[in-house]
């Protein structure tokens, strides 16, 4: 387990540095953007000066490093607002929207893969193989359109865009991020529904399931013993889907004007903005690297083989 | 009356390349605190005779016939609801894989438990006391610690003693025991067979043991059958197998067990030195399956299948030409 | 003795062997998702190749019937501009077939090279780029290629080239699980004991064998990589305009999507269609080739 924390720290200071070179890598200069196409040459040296991007890029990586760890992030370069506050303010949307999302999908998800495992071609499994193929087909961007274009334009039931603090209204948060949760969580369904259900049919058909038989227990009893050994096929999958998550937060935000960290990322993207990319990106990867991190932890704990093996070593 | 009785049993398999009728025709009957034993090449069909008795072969693209009845009851009008409430309770199924038939997200007291909870309406913490004593009668040192413990930190001999104790629990009337020394070291096996004869001198189970280890079976049967092709071939006390086999495919599995030198050289026994192929579990034609293997097969064995006859008290044999005496 | 008699009896029961990719067919024919899916991809393949050819100009604009309803004239009806949709989803039809064709396969070619090596040999080779590969599934799939495609800049060669790294790494993994699990068989050891030369063991020997794990990895590929390029011209990093790609179109479609809801539905059909294609023929090839997952 130690060693796995290791790994994980590991990667993220190289991914960190693939960040902040990746960054760097954008065309365009920033001090340019900063300044203004038709700056004078001192304006944007003395830019250059003061956010340190005269130095080499080396010294500018461990400067970065030092100093986002103390949770400075360095100032956006549109609006001078320190970035780590920029963060602060849009994580939490992309937390409820993926949240949410996530509880969209795990409903879904993990009920139709047992159900359809369970009654194994039935009309229900049918359905939710049909289901699952369909949630994977379809990209999150065209569904959302779709979204707005029935539940928007057509019915009128909700509205097809924009974002409202919780703090401020929570009924109309929650109106809001009803069809973005939807969305996001349609593609996860269908995926976990899937794994789900491959990995329940196997267990399924386990000796052990028909040792529990032999025991006079009911089906649902059976089945539950068969499910607790395909939850951590679960576990990984969400774990792994997280990163899907993250991409399909990016597209969701962008169609329903959710101003989180996706939309933040983007924007940054195309105006340039050099701190708050990096910082958005860093903090994007290492939540991403931590929960896969915790569904390790989660996994052993769920797997009595592991967890022994966790312990010796 | 006969503790278990099986009349006419066939099964059939639903499968991609067509129907496989595994067992044909099998009937027997098992008497109280008696030791049955199912004896063939592995293919025969005693295993799903076995799983049969207790309808664990699960649901779909399995065709049943005949009748089980249990202390007379027949259990083939039972629905799956009742049958749920014979399983672990009355009859009960040690299988061949100690290392796959034991759940490895849950701990053996919990595994235990569970057919206590089942059956017997205990509270969990006296099904748990049940299942250390449980675990103390099938020989398992340090019960109370092992109760917590998970099937992947025990071995093979273990686990099976685990299974036991899970079959057992509820002191069923009948115990089918699948191979259930086929997977485990010859050292072990004798210790895993001492406890099928304990828990039939003291709580009087009726087991039927399915095995092709003719060794195992010359240890602990009160009496044998022999399976050949989905068929029960031949039947008699276990003495009277040994000593006086009148069935050509018997004389053969016998024929072909090794001296106990070899036996104890090699550890596995296997019973196949037998000339020919096992006819197609697709097919079942009016004649005697084993005429095409057979030394003494004359034109009447492909003419019609062979009835089972008495030969002696307690004996019978499906065969047109059985032999009369020992082997040499 | 009990050897002949257990390969004896398994005679019995199936019949006389066939070539293995005569087998295969067979089985593959025999279900009707697997041969669905392959119908809805060759369908898109030829459509593809042939629409561009037979239908007309996808740039032609004609300000007299912009944002027409489907019609005769226009099957799928006008854009914004008063271009034909039908003739600019074949269009981009051949934009998607590109990116998720080719994509894919220059992330097999590097990934299964990559894989085969550092799974052959292991040592320090392969602790350094797995040490690569994990950094790089550090980043979230659309994160990377996002940030690849800004970099490179827009156009459909560097969507292409944006895909096909984002998708080595998880390439180089399967490879690599192959290379080490195909390297202990003993076919492979006795071609060692043989003399053969690594690269003819590696390419030879383990590739043909893992040919099946590779297959199934282009199938999840190739739809991800078309949904990727639709969702990177969405966001505007991918093609660009004037050529159409089913992301430019949904782009646009945006705008109108009160108006003329059909400009934003035609293009999603078709990446839906084709997408779900290639998971039915993955499904399929995966039960097919991969007998260890029957159904």
């Amino acid at each position: 387990m130690l060693q796995r924390v290791i790994t994980s720290i590991v990667t993220l200071f190289l991914a960190s540095i693939v960040v902040f070179v990746g960054v760097r890598l954008l065309p365009g200069d920033p001090a340019l953007v900063l300044a203004g196409e038709t700056a004078d040459p001192a304006v944007v040296a003395a830019i250059r000066e003061q956010f340190g991007l005269n130095q080499p890029i080396w010294i500018q990586y461990f400067n970065y490093v030092g100093q986002a760890l103390q949770g400075n992030f360095g100032v956006s370069t549109r609006d001078r607002i320190p970035v780590a506050e920029i963060l602060l303010q849009r994580l939490p949307i992309t937390l409820e929207l993926a949240g949410l999302a996530i509880l969209v999908g795990v409903l879904i998800g993990l009920t139709a893969g047992i159900v359809s495992a369970v009654k194994r071609g039935s009309f229900a499994d049918y359905a939710a193989n049909a289901f699952g193929l369909i949630g994977l087909s379809v990209p999150h961007f065209w569904l959302g359109m779709l979204a707005i274009l029935f539940f928007a334009i057509n019915l009128q039931v909700l509205p097809a865009s924009g974002y409202v603090a919780f703090t401020e209204d929570p009924g109309e948060n929650l109106r809001r991020m009803i069809l973005p949760a939807l969305v996001l969580g349609t593609g996860l369904s269908a995926v976990l529904m899937r794994q789900t259900r491959a990995a329940l049919l196997g267990q399924l058909s386990a000796d052990y399931v028909r040792t529990a038989r032999s025991k006079g227990v009911s089906r649902s009893r059976e089945v539950k013993h068969a499910l607790r050994n395909s939850l951590t096929t679960v576990v990984t999958v969400l774990g792994l889907q997280l990163g899907a998550l993250i991409g399909g937060a990016i597209i969701t935000e962008q169609i329903f004007v959710i101003p989180g960290f996706g939309k933040l990322i983007i924007d940054a993207v195309s105006a340039r903005n050099y701190p708050v990319l990096q910082g958005a990106v860093l903090v994007a990867v290492t939540g991403y690297v931590l929960v896969n991190l915790a569904v390790d932890i989660a996994y052993a704990y769920l797997n009595p083989r592991m967890r022994l093996a966790g312990g010796a070593r | 009356m006969s503790v278990l009785e099986v009349e006419h049993l066939r099964v059939e398999f639903g499968t991609e390349n067509g129907p496989v009728i595994a067992v044909k025709d099998v009937s027997f009957t098992l008497e109280k605190g008696e030791i049955l034993s199912l004896v063939g090449e592995s293919g025969c069909g005693k295993s799903t005779v076995a799983m049969s008795i207790p309808r664990l072969l699960g649901d779909s693209h399995v065709t049943l016939g005949g009748s089980v009845h249990l202390n007379g009851v027949d259990l083939s009008a039972y629905s799956e609801k009742r049958m749920q409430e014979v399983r672990g309770k009355e009859i009960s199924v040690v299988f061949q894989e100690p290392m796959t038939s034991l759940n490895p997200a849950y701990t053996v007291g919990n595994q235990i438990s569970e057919v206590l909870l089942q059956h017997e309406g205990l509270s969990r913490r006296a099904a748990l006391a049940r299942a250390v004593e449980l675990l103390e009668l099938v020989g398992i040192p340090d019960a109370q610690r092992r109760t917590a413990a998970f099937p992947h930190e025990l071995s093979g001999g273990m686990r099976q003693r685990v299974m036991i104790a899970i079959a057992v629990a509820c002191n069923p009337l009948v115990l089918i025991a699948d191979e259930p020394t086929t997977a485990l070291d010859v050292t072990i096996q004798a210790g895993v067979l001492d406890i099928f004869r304990r828990l039939r001198d003291n709580l009087g189970t009726s087991i039927v043991l399915i095995t092709h280890d003719l060794g195992v079976v010359a240890d602990i049967a009160d009496r044998v059958a022999i399976m050949y092709a989905g068929r029960i071939v031949e039947m008699a006390s276990t003495a009277e197998i040994f000593a006086a086999p009148t069935h050509p495919y018997t004389r053969g599995l016998l024929g072909a067990l090794p001296s106990r030198a070899i036996m104890q050289a090699n550890g596995r026994r296997r019973l196949t030195d037998i000339p020919g192929l096992v006819p197609s579990p697709s097919t079942d034609p009016d004649q005697c399956q084993f005429a095409p293997r057979c030394a003494s097969a004359s034109i009447e064995c492909t003419a019609a299948r062979p009835t089972a006859e008495p030969v002696a008290v307690g004996h019978t044999v499906s065969c047109y030409h059985p032999a009369v005496g020992a082997m040499l | 003795m009990s050897q002949k008699l257990i390969t004896a009896k398994r005679k019995t029961v199936s019949s006389i062997p066939r070539p293995r990719w005569q087998r295969v067919v067979r089985r593959f024919a025999r279900r009707p998702m697997a041969v669905t899916g392959l119908i809805l991809v060759v369908g898109f393949v030829l459509f593809a190749l042939l629409g561009p050819i037979l239908l007309s100009d996808p740039n032609q604009q004609d300000f007299a019937a912009i944002l027409q309803t489907p019609s005769l004239a226009h099957l799928l009806g006008t854009d914004d501009l008063g271009r034909d949709v039908f003739a600019r989803i074949a269009n981009g039809a051949r934009v998607s077939l590109m990116a998720g064709v080719m994509s894919t396969a220059l992330a097999l070619i590097i990934g299964i090279t990559i894989g085969l090596i550092t799974g052959f040999y292991r040592g320090w080779v392969d602790v350094i780029v797995m040490r690569i590969v994990d950094v790089m599934l550090a980043f979230p799939f659309l994160i990377f290629a996002v940030g690849l495609a800004a970099i490179l800049g827009a156009s459909l060669t560097n969507v292409i080239i944006a895909l096909a790294v984002s998708q080595v790494p998880e390439v180089i993994r399967i490879a690599r699980g192959e290379a080490m699990a195909i390297r202990e068989q003993e076919f492979v050891s006795g071609a060692v004991a043989d003399g053969a030369r690594d690269g003819t063991i590696m390419f030879r020997y383990i590739a043909p064998n893992a040919m099946g794990a590779f297959i199934v990895q282009a199938t999840v590929a190739i739809p991800a990589a078309i949904i990727g390029e639709a969702t990177l011209s969405f966001l505007g990093l991918g093609v660009q305009p004037p050529m159409s790609s089913w992301g430019i179109m949904l782009t646009s479609a945006q705008q109108y999507l009160a108006q003329a809801p059909y400009l934003a539905l035609f293009p999603g059909i078709a990446i839906a269609l084709t997408a779900l294609g290639f998971n039915l023929l993955g499904d399929g090839l995966r039960d097919v080739l991969d007998p260890k997952e029957t159904r």
